[in-house]
């Protein structure tokens, strides 16, 4: 034989075949190992599911936990002759629950082949000790611990979100990242946006099966195992003390209160009303409809997706943006009678002495001064027009974190609405429209819209004169790290010297006592030195928000806190008592104004907001 | 020629090689029984049950023999020689279309789906390159050693195999393609590159399981014996290059045991072997280079860039792995070279399908007797896996009768290819051996860890109409092609 190339190819087609057989040959003559372990036969794994992280509160206290609960798991094709009351009996459940089942694995046998089921979700240890008394009377059936969603506190449902099983849709949005039918994950709120750290890691025990389908042993005695590895814990910058008073106190309103520590920007108590309460969340499968049903939309979070005028409140942002201007000083002055006339109109304002100067006019709240103030600041002559000033003022606006997402780890966080010049040069043509038409922007209303986050924070930034760190609800602790954004100081674009001036102002209209004038003297606490004010939001959906901000202690703030109560009236009614009872709550640790606080627990305000009908 | 004097007095039989088509039948008829016993547990139907696995496979046999008696007796050969570059070209758009267009299945676009049928043009792509190599290599005056040549034909081969892996991500049947540098062996291509891709495969694998210094030596090994070996200077190697490569292999196994126990930041740690088998290749280098410049042959230089080469791949290999290859990939390569163990993962269809095989012994358990398959253990198990059921249920010597049946085909197919006057025909032919080969070595081996898991039909055994169909048309064409030629004897 000569060796040309189609001989050496042929050599080396002989010599693959040889290998091939070779190999077949050691695994199936010589080596005794794939025999045995055929005897033993196959490997089954049993899923160990890791421990979800604990979601704490930032003292410590445990807002979501854990609690063992056992699913009952069916294998059909291990499932032999059986007693089906019998079973029933064991399981508490009724015996025509069991056959549809088992009708229901016959008929989809092809598709499920020899995976197990789930047939009873979440037993109680209890339950499950019954069964497993007569559970080898039973083939096929056995119990799969889990652990499950437990919450020591009624506090903050709508914040920690819940964790519900694993749908077809979110196996398909999720793949590759471990997720398999009958796990569980965070579907809302911080459940679902730390869902990667929280969740863990599966295991698994490898057994081993026999040829009549019998579990014999374990795998290597287990050293293939792989152990669950538990979700890492979260901790948030809630209180939780605070966050369960505010709910309470926001029972049967429609509206929303948000803390801030303003020293480092944690939010301290995110309320937002109606809510859902913990044992709702535990078992969110069963209440999903009402849920979903009710008109007051329970699980919109209004803290950060409702927008509403800020109202009185924003004076105080163009007082600021005034006095960095240089077209107000504290001396300045200006007349009021009942309101701002101009030409035979008039924006009107309530009855309160007049002339009034800087500090007096956030006192008092009033309007026709800030009217003053902002035709002053659109008028400067510094700049080409009304419209390059407005575009300047909405700069400013801008720098307080209104009119843009603040950037806080709320994924659904709306920007709200700042106009600035070529809004307006839209909307009526380049030139047709001048300071006056923009009149209501003075007092926070018109086209102006923020989030109730946008206030607390604001709020906060007055507190710190002149400058806010990025509000956000989770710490950083061990193993979870948050964006280092959260710990930059953001500075306005106001002077942090002209913040004491309006502080005064604020402090004044909490702490000038009834018949001062002041407008927010419900909120004073003896002692707490609260710096408030007040809003009354008009808007187009009935009567107008209450709407308050305040923080404290004047001199080393620890709490901002900004409420508002739709349809509540004016600023002083509801949103100042209860955002004051919640800053007494949080600085001396209990409510000593228990009348106050009775009379805010028992308002039902629910029936003056109007719901849109199904 | 002949062709138009004709030799009606022949008889059909003596003009089609009916061996080819015995072996064709019998694979075909193992295939169906075999699935039949696969499915058959899961779903216990008749043979001729049209929903169940057993029953399509049969509609695709019946289906496939007609599409091989078409391609036999009705369709003129003369005609694939002209329409193979029509052909390449369309089927190049086909899978560039099934990108956008097909359906995905199994996280790869390859199936374009009509109802209830679906077809993945990967497989008739294996046909389309063969014919259009055929073609080129053919043509006359083709000379492989030309570098334009050569050119041409790695562009015919590499375009659809860059489809395959960047667009459909079905670097399976991708590899298939590489079973085409045998044919372009036996057409003149340099038996140094079948060696040089061995030798890269060889470091590939000793830098992942063993070391960069091993790995070096070797380069340094096989290297200098070439250099010297080919001079016919064997003997000076032994002398003097052997002692001090068997010096570096055995002092880096002292240096390892050595160490072995040494915590992290130990001195002894800081002396990396690598150090130093990074000068000896310095050395090594420039001895290679000073030859190349003293004899100014090819070889030399060929050496030397090869070395150049084989070191720049040590030391990319671990990135490579690490970067390159994607996830579930590197799992299977690193589960084969038990670098990790992964028995519920990666390894799992690999350990249960070695069981199933193992546990066949020498006469297997009986047809319909498996338990390992019966009970469903194996996965895919009467596609990429049906080697196991042949495995466990007609044991060592089934298995042997299967890998004998397929090496008989492909050596029948070389045959013919050599007897044949006309180049097309023969390296259709070669092409032809060439698939089936890649694709019998990877599928059984994988099945019993010799290759890592990569999902590609066992030919005319594995369950499905698309892979059959293929295989059919390959080879019918090679014996329409073969059978026309046969007039001239």
């Amino acid at each position: 034989m000569i060796l040309d190339r189609k001989n050496k190819l042929l050599i080396g087609l002989v010599a693959a075949a040889a290998l091939l057989v070779g190999k077949l040959f050691y695994i199936q003559i010589i080596e005794d190992r794939y025999k045995t372990d055929s005897i033993k036969n196959a490997m089954v794994p049993a899923t160990i599911y890791p421990t979800r992280g604990v979601i704490h509160d930032r003292n410590g206290n445990i807002l979501a936990g854990n609690e063992v609960a056992y699913d009952l798991m069916v294998t059909p094709r291990e499932v032999g002759e059986f007693d089906t009351v019998q079973l029933a009996q064991a399981l508490q459940v009724e015996p025509e629950l069991i056959r549809s089942k088992m009708n229901e694995y016959q008929l989809n046998r092809r598709k499920i082949g020899y995976q197990s089921q789930v047939m009873i979700k979440q037993m109680s240890p209890e339950r499950y000790l019954r069964f497993k008394e007569l559970e080898h009377q039973f083939p096929g059936f056995f119990g799969q611990a889990r652990s499950i969603r437990q919450y020591p506190f009624n506090a903050g449902g709508n914040l920690l979100g819940y964790v519900s099983e694993v749908d077809q849709n979110f196996l398909d949005k999720h793949t590759g990242q471990g997720y398999s039918s009958g796990d569980y994950a965070g579907k809302t709120g911080i459940e679902a946006a730390r869902e990667a750290d929280l969740k863990g890691i599966k295991g698994y025990q490898i057994y081993l099966r026999n040829v009549h389908n019998k579990r014999v042993s374990r795998y290597k005695d287990g050293a293939e195992d792989v152990e669950a590895v538990p979700g890492r814990d979260i901790t948030t910058t809630i209180d939780a003390e605070l966050q369960k008073y505010g709910q309470e106190l926001m029972r049967n309103k429609v509206g929303s209160v948000v803390a801030i520590e303003p020293s480092t920007g944690e939010i301290l108590a995110l309320v937002s009303s109606p809510g859902i309460d913990v044992d709702v969340l535990a078992d969110i499968g069963k209440h999903y409809n009402d849920i979903a049903e009710n008109p007051y939309k329970p699980l919109y979070n209004r803290a950060v997706q409702a927008s509403y005028p800020p109202g009185s409140c924003f004076k105080v942002v163009n007082c600021l943006i005034g006095l960095q201007e240089g077209v107000l000083t504290p001396q300045t002055a200006y007349p009021c009678s009942m309101g701002y006339h101009f030409g035979n109109r008039k924006l009107g304002c309530h009855a309160h002495r007049s002339p009034l100067n800087m500090e007096e006019s956030i006192m008092m709240s009033c309007n026709g001064y800030y009217c003053y103030v902002l035709r002053s600041l659109l008028d400067n002559k510094k700049y080409k027009g009304v419209d390059e000033a407005l575009d300047k003022w909405k700069e400013y606006v801008s720098s307080f974190g209104f009119g843009r997402k603040l950037g806080s780890d709320f994924p659904s966080e709306l920007s709200g609405f700042i106009p600035d010049g070529s809004y307006y040069n839209k909307r009526y043509g380049k030139k047709h429209w001048n300071s006056l038409t923009v009149i209501s922007l003075s007092i926070g209303q018109g086209e102006i819209l923020c989030t109730p986050m946008h206030l607390a924070n604001f709020c906060a930034t007055i507190a710190n004169r002149g400058w806010y760190k990025t509000p956000h609800i989770i710490r950083e602790s061990e193993g979870v790290e948050i964006d280092p954004k959260y710990y930059e100081k953001n500075y306005t674009m106001v002077d942090t010297l002209h913040f004491p001036k309006v502080v005064r102002g604020m402090w004044k209209a909490v702490n000038s006592g009834f018949g001062s004038g002041g407008t927010a003297s419900i909120a004073a606490v003896e002692g707490l030195d609260i710096c408030g004010k007040t809003g009354t939001a008009q808007n187009p959906h009935g009567s107008d928000h209450s709407v308050f901000m305040c923080f404290a202690p004047m001199d080393n703030p620890k709490i901002a806190i900004a409420a508002y109560i739709e349809n509540g009236g004016f600023g002083a009614t509801y949103a100042a008592p209860i955002a004051s009872l919640m800053v007494e709550k949080y600085l001396n640790g209990e409510v000593e104004r228990t009348d106050l606080d009775y009379r805010m627990r028992t308002a039902y305000l629910l029936d003056r907001v109007k719901v849109r009908k199904k | 020629m002949g062709r138009l004097s004709g030799h009606k007095g022949r008889s059909l039989g003596q003009r089609v090689d009916w061996t080819i088509i015995f072996i064709y039948l019998a694979l075909v008829f193992i295939g169906l029984i075999n699935i039949y016993s696969s499915v058959q547990a899961e779903d216990p139907a008749g043979i001729l049950d049209w929903q169940s696995r057993c029953g399509k496979q049969v509609i695709w046999i019946l289906t496939a023999f007609f599409l091989g008696a078409v391609l036999l007796f009705l369709i003129s050969p003369k005609i694939y020689e002209p329409v193979s570059a029509p052909v390449y070209l369309l089927v190049l758009f086909m899978l560039v279309a099934v990108i956008f267009l097909g359906t995905e299945t199994k996280g790869s676009n390859s199936w374009f789906e009509f109802g209830s049928v679906k077809f993945q043009p990967a497989e008739i792509s294996k046909i389309s390159t063969s014919l259009m190599l055929a073609a080129i290599m053919g043509r006359q005056g083709f000379r492989i050693s030309r570098f334009g040549n050569l050119l041409v034909t790695a562009v015919i081969i590499l375009v659809p195999m860059a489809i395959l892996v960047f667009g459909e991500k079905e670097t399976g049947s991708a590899l298939v393609y590489c079973g085409f540098i045998f044919a372009m062996y036996r057409e003149g291509l340099s038996g140094w590159v079948i060696a040089l891709a061995g030798l890269a495969i060889l470091l590939f694998i000793v830098t992942l399981t063993s070391s960069v210094t091993v790995s070096l030596l070797i380069l340094i090994t096989t290297t200098s014996f070439c250099s010297l070996a080919m001079e016919g200077k064997t003997n000076r190697w032994v002398t003097t290059w052997l002692p001090a490569l068997i010096f570096g292999f055995v002092a880096h196994a002292v240096y390892n045991s050595l160490t072995q126990d040494l915590e992290e930041g130990a001195l002894a740690l800081t002396f990396k072997p690598v150090y130093f088998i990074g000068a000896a290749c310095l050395g090594v280098g420039a001895y290679f280079l000073w030859n190349a410049f003293r004899k100014g042959r090819a070889f030399h230089w060929g050496l030397a860039v090869t070395f150049f080469a084989g070191i720049m791949l040590v030391f990319s290999t671990n990135f490579a792995f690490n970067s390159i290859l994607q996830d579930h990939q590197r799992k299977r390569i690193e589960v084969l070279l038990h670098m990790k163990e992964d028995p519920m993962g990666v390894g799992y269809n690999v350990n249960q399908s070695m069981i199933a095989i193992g546990s066949g012994g020498l006469h297997g358990k009986g047809y319909l007797e498996g338990t390992q398959t019966v009970y469903g253990f194996v996965p895919e198990q009467s596609t990429d896996f049906i080697f196991c059921t042949v495995g466990e249920e007609w044991g060592f010597i089934g298995c042997l009768i299967v890998i004998g049946l397929y090496v008989a085909l492909i050596w029948r197919i070389i045959r013919d290819s050599e007897r044949s006057r006309e180049s097309f025909t023969r390296i259709y032919g070669y092409c032809t051996a060439s698939c089936i080969f890649m694709h019998l070595f990877i599928n059984v081996g994988m099945t019993i860890g010799l290759v890592p898991v990569i999902g590609i039909p066992l030919p005319l055994v594995s369950y499905g109409g698309s892979s059959l169909w293929a295989f059919t048309a390959m080879i019918f064409i090679f014996l329409a092609l073969y059978k026309d030629e046969r007039k001239f004897f």
